[in-house]
């Protein structure tokens, strides 16, 4: 809906839930993504050759029929590269564009052809001949730790207290471990780029990228040439999640320097299946649990391993491990604990980023050891989460990265959550249910969530942007935030509409570009809004007192009583339009553009020591989720999901609900359905939406009530005091796991942790019903 | 008769001719590469996702019929004399945001919003049909379409809004419905239609008598009706269809009629098409038939095709085993009839030859008395292939069961009877007991397959489970025995 205007307001400032800034492009088919271009005259595509090995050295490589085929203009190898055969993110060199002599995974690229049709291309590549010497593969995490163990980075451990002896003097203590399965992120559009070559050494890129920064340094360090040569641009993403932060430099990089050689535009598409065989997934874990807890539930120590299955290289493993273990205690204290992760090597395609980035199998991890403890205890896990939530009693608020927690609302959010979903009466309702031992069964959970915001390392939490102010009036506003759906350009422009006091429609967003803001973040850790929004509002405040300035001394006022406001300008006893005051700010020529600049203050890392404030602030959110079961063939149904979520003050309700109910189901399906599934050669055999099922309108709670905090407010000076919103609900998911093992729980009479693996498929479903009636049944 | 050597079809508001058209080129390729239009998007080229939605409107009987379609799979060729309406020709009748359109905007329906044009037609579909009053009716109508951004709640608020809002008489794809009929009818000359590419021939034989003949004429013809599967042979594994036969458009194949005791079905009868009568005659297939594909796979995909494809996997084959359905197939003007059962040999293997075609199927009106029941169990409810298909038809009498009939997908190489299964039924008493000893042969039927869809644990327990769920929904239990949809 409109903002609607109010009188002496302006239509579209911050708060007000404003459309996205493309939907009526988005209906029409209108809004542009890089394949639908016009493509420059004789534009050539590219096509990925692939490995058929999980672990090999190559023998031999016969491309001579790729290179004959019709239409083809170029094949490319490891060989035909000038600058480094490198895209790691971090710069582990361990990251080739085009696998040189060794593969590590199936699906590694090998070579490039490019054509005159994407076709051509793709029947062209089909013809190579490549011969491999097999070299033992480890697939899974097992056969990763059987091996050694080898890690693709440094693991991390947390520490506080003395673990053992809190272990040893527990009353209570038990040990556990669980399975958490990876996800694909199955963004819409798949990995695009398409490279027009300039001038000298230059070439521009439209990649559909999180991180335009990153891409341009990577092409460039691939073709040998500095970044002011490398423009990257990106207006708009078919959805992102992370999968487009570190994984779109593959394509970048193969397109300019085709493009380059052939001084010709070149696009490079992946289709669906190459994408999800080629480019990272969010990683699985196996996690591992040695707790301490007394007759209340109260944790009193926590051992845990987070090994994680990372693929062939480092790329984001080790800050997406690090992630895990600063969110293994989600919303708990843990009076001692020592948390280590184990960032494995495998023969599988390399993990990457995806929205929480290792926070939520951080956070599975932690309520599966409060489930486990009130299984054990037979007590609502809701009773065991109260007790051990941050700040549930003096002295209980430090985490094991030893950050206070000062911010905390989960006592009120989770009561008010408790209350409106009527939690305690539909449980009730629900043990009677299962008590009468139907084939279908019911389950109830409420979790929480404490989200820790701002990048791990450090240095990421800055942000540029740049606002022009045209001497017609109309506002041009750029910044190093990319758009992927999450309407982070709609956000933005709230706040420079806001500052500047003009309706949003008077601002107009352009693409995300090296050009204009340089040194950028990804788009990414839900920051996008917390340091873009910082930054634009840095730049329209630089113009703002320019203005002011002006503005005093020509009606020779002083400048704190020259004020913007809705629309107008008020200068003394003068009321100006926006565009009258600034035709007369140029005359007069003030300078009407800015490059604004914010940097997160306060948060320091030391990963060394395990200490700091690596968070700014905490986000946070609870959901009830009711479910059923059929114990007849695990299939399941979600009866109902009522959320309460934190995002601050929100810059925009409408949108940040929106990712509140995007996340949910996000998070439902990688704790559900979707199942990443290789065979015992490493090969993906579920590769796209026929074999890999992501949520459908009707895997939708039957019922689901979706509500923001509107009394939270964020403690720190964040903009206009909201929060990040776009990580945080995926965890919310987790209630519906737990509903499901409840439901399990129910054939045993609840005496036993069902100890769900995830995806809880409705196999898993099936036979952890039959495991524990096993069980249970050689018990009675 | 001389063959027309070229396609003709109406794209949006303007007339399309093509003689170059090969065997495999796709409605969506020729849409963004050669028509240029964009609206519609590629998301996986194989029908799953829905980004590619279009419509198709085809004369029938009935009038002409617009229907939404994957435009990925959906083969070029296979258009000739219908209408094709993109994202871009979506419109109000006076040319701004058409009413589900606006509606989505204003519910923020769309995040990234590359999945929404798909979505926009596929609502837009049904609200043509009056249809989209309530959340059980466009979840079923967004079967076929995947958002990854919004979690569909938004979207269903959308469509919902927008079902109270325009009038649908107006809408120009109603309005101009006469005018759109009446052009289609002025290119279509009855003929054959052969057109080619690159040596790549697509033949759309006239009739079906022309059918006859141009397989016999052709010999090694690869048939298409509703491309579902053939699409992603193409899109897939690029693979060389030509010469292909086009059978979706086959006026003969479509027939639809009950004669005394059966229900035959042309071969080129969609799941869509059939559907009414399906649920009229078979009620326990209603909601079973709601589960196979997505909206716009059952619009396109044909009763015919899912079960000549011979997949061990395909969802209307053990439903109509269960139901003693027999198979019609025609070789020139011969003509016989097997069961059903016969027809798959081995995996891969039917008892079909090359210039033989399937022309109808007849399935026998359930006589009083029998029980019939059809699960599918997959891992996502809707539009997802099985890992488990059972389909149960239980004769009794005076308590015992005098005759059954219990067919399986996915547990064995082709849609397989359980023969010890059912032995060890028949002639029992129908009650609890029997059931168990019954499931506890199960073992003896099949060895079924791990793969991604499901483990062999898990298919032999759930088959057997099935059989326990059919008594106890046929036997009058309090409880439910499964979930309600």
């Amino acid at each position: 809906m409109d903002g609607g205007r109010k009188q002496g307001t302006i239509r579209g400032g911050v708060h007000s839930p404003e459309r996205h800034d493309s939907a009526h492009k988005h209906v029409a088919g209108s809004a542009d993504y890089i394949d639908d271009m016009v493509e420059p005259a004789g534009t050539l595509h590219g096509w990925l050759g692939l490995s058929e090995a999980a672990h090999a050295e190559i023998v031999s490589m016969d491309l001579s029929a790729v290179r004959a085929a019709p239409g083809v203009a170029l094949v490319l190898t490891a060989a035909d590269i000038p600058g480094e055969n490198d895209v790691s993110p971090v710069h582990a060199h361990d990251d080739p564009v085009f696998a040189d002599g060794k593969v590590m995974f199936r699906g590694q690229p090998i070579f490039a052809v490019i054509a005159e049709t994407r076709d051509a291309a793709r029947r062209a590549a089909a013809l190579a001949k490549i011969e491999y010497r097999a070299l033992p593969a480890l697939v899974t995490i097992d056969e990763a730790l059987e091996a050694g163990g080898d890690l693709v980075t440094a693991p991390l451990k947390l520490e506080r207290g003395d673990v053992e002896s809190a272990l040893k003097a527990a009353p209570h203590r038990l040990k556990g471990g669980m399975e958490i399965g990876g996800q694909d992120h199955f963004y819409l559009e798949g990995h695009i780029a398409l490279a027009i070559p300039g001038e000298d050494e230059t070439v521009t890129i439209h990649s559909s990228t999180q991180h335009p920064s990153e891409g341009q340094v990577l092409v460039a360090q691939v073709l040998g040439i500095p970044a002011n040569a490398v423009s990257v641009v990106v207006r708009r993403m078919g959805g992102g999640f992370g999968g487009k932060e570190s994984q779109p430099a593959l394509f970048a990089a193969v397109a300019a320097l085709a493009a380059k050689k052939l001084n010709r535009a070149v696009k490079v598409r992946p289709d669906r299946d190459d994408d999800m065989i080629a480019t990272g997934k969010r990683h699985d874990f196996k996690v591992s649990y040695d707790v301490g807890y007394d007759e209340e539930g109260r944790i009193l120590a926590v051992d845990g391993t987070f090994a994680a299955r990372c693929g062939f290289s480092a790329d984001l493993s080790g800050p997406v491990t690090d992630r895990a273990l600063f969110h293994a205690d989600n919303a708990y204290y843990y009076p001692a604990v020592r948390l280590r992760s184990q960032p494995l090597r495998t023969n599988t395609v390399s993990n990457t980023a995806f929205r929480g980035f290792g926070g939520p199998q951080g956070v599975v991890g932690a309520e599966r050891i409060v489930e486990e403890i009130a299984y054990a205890l037979g007590k609502d896990p809701l009773e065991i989460r109260k007790a051990n939530f941050y700040c549930a009693g003096p002295d209980r608020d430090v985490t094991p990265y030893h950050q206070q927690v000062t911010d905390s609302i989960l006592d009120r959010l989770v009561s008010e959550l408790e209350e409106s979903a009527d939690y305690q009466a539909r449980r009730k309702a629900i043990l009677d249910f299962n008590a009468k031992g139907g084939i279908l069964r019911k389950g109830i959970a409420l979790t929480p969530v404490k989200f820790g915001i701002s990048f791990t390392a450090t240095w990421y939490n800055q942000a540029g942007a740049l606002v022009h102010v045209y001497k017609d009036g109309s506002i041009h506003l750029n910044h190093g935030g990319t758009e992927m759906g999450q309407g982070l350009f709609t956000k933005v422009a709230q706040v420079v509409a806001d500052c500047f006091q003009v309706d949003l429609d008077r601002i107009r967003v352009s693409a995300t570009t090296t050009e204009k803001v340089p040194n950028t973040s990804a788009t990414a850790a839900s920051s996008g809004s917390d340091l873009n929004g910082m930054a634009a509002q840095d730049a329209a405040e630089q113009i703002k007192s320019r203005l002011r300035a002006f503005a005093a001394e020509k009606w020779d006022v002083p400048e704190d009583t020259v004020r913007f406001e809705a629309g107008q300008i008020l200068v003394g006893s003068e009321v100006l339009g926006f565009e009258e005051f600034i035709a007369a700010a140029y005359m007069a020529r003030v300078h009407l553009s800015a490059a604004g600049f914010y940097k997160t203050p306060d948060i320091h890392w030391d990963r060394a020591a395990g200490k700091g404030r690596p968070f700014y602030y905490f986000a946070y959110g609870a959901a009830v989720s009711e479910v059923t079961i059929d114990t007849l063939t695990g299939e399941y149904r979600i009866d109902r999901s009522d959320v309460l979520h934190d995002v601050g003050k929100s810059l925009n309700p409408a949108i940040d609900r929106g990712q509140v109910e995007g996340g949910f189901i996000q998070g439902v399906g990688w704790l559900t359905t979707e199942e990443l599934w290789w065979d015992r050669d490493g090969r993906l055999r579920t590769h796209a939406p026929s074999t890999y099922k992501i949520p459908l309108a009707s895997d939708v709670p039957r019922i689901f009530n979706v509500a923001l905090a509107e009394w939270s407010e964020n403690k720190e000076r964040t903009i206009r005091r909201s929060k990040a919103v776009g990580e945080p609900p995926l965890m919310l998911a987790i209630s519906v796991l737990e509903a499901l093992s409840m439901a399990v729980a129910s054939v045993a009479g609840y005496r036993e942790c069902p100890r769900l693996d995830t995806p809880a498929t409705p196999e898993r479903i099936l036979l952890a019903v039959e495991r524990l009636r096993t069980v249970d049944g050689a018990a009675a | 008769m001389s063959a027309r050597g070229e396609i003709r079809f109406l794209l949006n508001d303007r007339e399309v001719r093509l003689g170059a058209v090969g065997a495999g080129d796709t409605l969506l390729d020729h849409l963004r590469l050669e028509q240029r239009l964009r609206g519609t998007k590629e998301g996986c080229a194989e029908g799953d996702c829905g980004a590619c939605t279009v419509l198709v409107g085809r004369r029938t009987p009935d009038g002409l019929k617009y229907e939404t379609v994957n435009a990925c799979i959906r083969l070029l060729a296979s258009v000739d004399l219908c209408h094709v309406v993109t994202v871009e020709y979506l419109r109000d009748p006076e040319g701004g945001l058409h009413v589900v359109q606006q509606a989505m905007v204003e519910h923020h329906g769309s995040q990234c919003g590359f999945c929404t044009p798909g979505v926009v037609m596929s609502l837009y579909a049904l609200w043509m049909e009056g249809g989209c009053g309530t959340v059980e009716a466009v979840e079923t109508a967004l079967q076929g379409n995947l958002c990854r951004c919004t979690g569909y709640a938004p979207i269903v608020r959308a469509a919902l809004d927008a079902a109270g809002r325009g009038a649908v008489a107006e809408d120009p794809l109603v309005s101009e419905r006469e005018a759109v009929t009446a052009k289609l009818a002025e290119m279509d000359d009855g003929a054959r239609v052969v057109v080619s590419r690159g040596g790549s021939t697509a033949i759309l034989p006239a009739d079906a008598d022309d059918l006859a003949r141009v397989l016999l004429e052709v010999g090694n013809a690869t048939m298409v009706a509703g491309s579902t599967d053939v699409g992603l042979w193409i899109t897939k594994h690029m693979k060389d269809i030509s010469p292909a036969v086009f059978i979706g458009h086959v006026a003969d194949l479509k027939r639809i009629s009950v004669t005394g005791d059966a229900l035959f079905l042309g071969a080129g009868v969609t799941y869509s098409e059939s559907a009414s009568v399906i649920a009229e005659h078979f009620p326990h297939l209603a909601e079973f038939w709601d589960r196979i594909g997505g909206w716009q796979v059952r619009n396109m995909g044909t009763i015919g095709g899912n079960i000549a494809n011979g997949s061990p996997i395909g969802d209307t084959p053990p439903a109509l085993i269960a139901l003693g359905a027999e198979l019609m197939l025609r070789r020139g003007s011969k003509r016989r009839t097997i069961p059903l059962e016969d027809f798959f040999i081995d995996y891969g293997k039917q008892d079909r030859a090359p210039d033989e075609f399937v022309e109808s199927v007849r399935i026998p009106l359930p006589v009083s008395g029998t029980l019939n029941a059809a699960y599918k169990i997959s891992k996502r409810r809707d539009e997802d292939i099985s890992a488990v298909c059972g389909a149960f038809s239980v004769a009794l009498d005076g308590g015992k069961v005098t005759s059954v009939r219990l067919a399986f997908g996915g547990m064995a190489a082709t849609p397989k009877r359980a023969a010890k299964t059912e032995a060890a039924l028949l002639g029992q008493p129908w009650n609890e007991a029997s059931v168990r000893a019954a499931m506890a042969a199960m073992g003896q039927d099949f060895t079924p397959l791990s793969d991604w869809r499901a483990s062999a644990d898990y298919r032999s327990k759930v088959a057997a489970n099935l059989l326990l769920r059919f008594f106890l929904e046929t036997s009058g239990g309090e409880t439910p025995a499964r979930l309600s949809a």
